[in-house]
């Protein structure tokens, strides 16, 4: 499976170096050594979900605990998760961290990410949710953590997006 | 057996735990016994108290944890009862206040008034403890089971349908939710 171990690497270490102590996170292919390296952590605490909107409510305990927290999701667990994240994050001022991948853009070959693709950043501009795409392994440990930054100084959601060109190696 | 007097029965116990509960009725029965800092109200969002009382009970092992969710909420985020199965902190106690109704938009009847087993679907999901209860005494002795075997225990407890007139409290959204973190930061 051509998923980059190595740039998997660079953003599970640049989370670290956030801070992050908290990782909830449903598989989908590109995100699989980043879960992986979640689980191995013992210092990590990894929440495996059944449905990404449960990660809002685990980020909102763990941010009432004293915790920063990630969330990995496919951009469609994005879509699953918008009432969690009206409702519940922007309501009540809660920071979230959401590292989106970004299925169904170009180079796309499974038709069942397209759709997907086409509405993503729509929906986050629709949102007000600030974004930035992660494409290139130079910005990765800069653009996470000016992210994380803007997401505990403005406490609302913030989005990266992990772009094919960074993840897939072929 | 009512929603109310469940909460009252063992408010004196709450002192000690961080409270998240549902939106509506279990919110504004809860706040009429008298807010406290520790109680954290979801005013909406339903079907993420369980998930956030998961967030809190993983990040803090040694505070004990209590949802007051609802067969409505539960309803709506059934997967909540595998992930805290997965991770089955003893820290945490979800009670489910079930009324067969969404009682706060007008009484329609959800699945557990046609047959729809709660405490099954938990048991089944991998919950390690869960019961259902009918009267107050059977509620304050669950709770207190609960406590004392500090194992991840849903509480199912079969309450009338009948509430408050009305959901808004006094407490603004914000507040609450400021008060709460800023309460927590104050255990260290």
């Amino acid at each position: 499976m051509p998923v980059s171990l190595q740039n998997s690497k660079l953003i599970y270490e640049s989370l670290k170096e956030c801070g992050v102590r908290l990782v909830s996170a449903l598989p989908e292919t590109w995100l699989v050594h980043l879960i992986r390296m979640a689980e191995e952590d013992p210092n990590t605490i990894l929440v495996r979900l059944a449905k990404e909107e449960e990660g809002v409510g685990i980020s909102a305990g763990a941010h009432f605990a004293g915790v920063k927290s990630a969330m990995l999701m496919q951009n469609h667990g994005f879509l699953a998760a918008i009432n969690g994240i009206v409702s519940f994050a922007h309501l009540y001022k809660i920071p979230l961290l959401m590292l989106i991948s970004y299925r169904g853009s170009f180079g796309e070959r499974d038709p069942w990410q397209t759709q997907g693709g086409n509405v993503t950043e729509p929906v986050l501009r629709a949102l007000g949710i600030p974004y930035f795409f992660l494409d290139n392994a130079d910005s990765v440990r800069k653009r996470i953590r000016q992210a994380q930054t803007l997401a505990e100084s403005s406490l609302q959601p913030v989005a990266v997006l992990l772009m094919r060109d960074l993840m897939w190696e072929e | 057996m009512l929603r109310l007097e469940c909460l009252r029965s063992i408010y004196s116990q709450l002192e000690d735990c961080l409270v998240v509960t549902i939106m509506g009725a279990v919110a504004a029965e809860l706040h009429s016994l008298g807010h406290r800092p520790n109680f954290f109200y979801l005013q909406h969002a339903m079907g993420l108290a369980s998930s956030t009382g998961l967030g809190l009970a993983l990040c803090l092992p040694d505070r004990r944890v209590i949802v007051f969710d609802g067969d409505g909420s539960l309803l709506m985020n059934l997967g909540s009862l595998s992930t805290m199965a997965r991770y089955r902190p003893g820290n945490l106690i979800h009670i489910v206040f079930d009324n067969e109704s969404l009682l706060s938009v007008g009484g329609f009847p959800t699945a557990t008034g046609t047959g729809t087993d709660l405490e099954g679907i938990a048991r089944a999901a991998g919950i390690p403890r869960t019961i259902t209860v009918r009267e107050v005494n059977g509620f304050t002795a669950a709770v207190r089971d609960a406590v004392q075997r500090g194992e991840l225990t849903t509480i199912v407890a079969k309450v009338e349908a009948t509430g408050p007139s009305g959901f808004i409290t006094d407490l603004p959204l914000l507040e609450n939710r400021f008060q709460f973190r800023r309460y927590i930061q104050s255990l260290r």
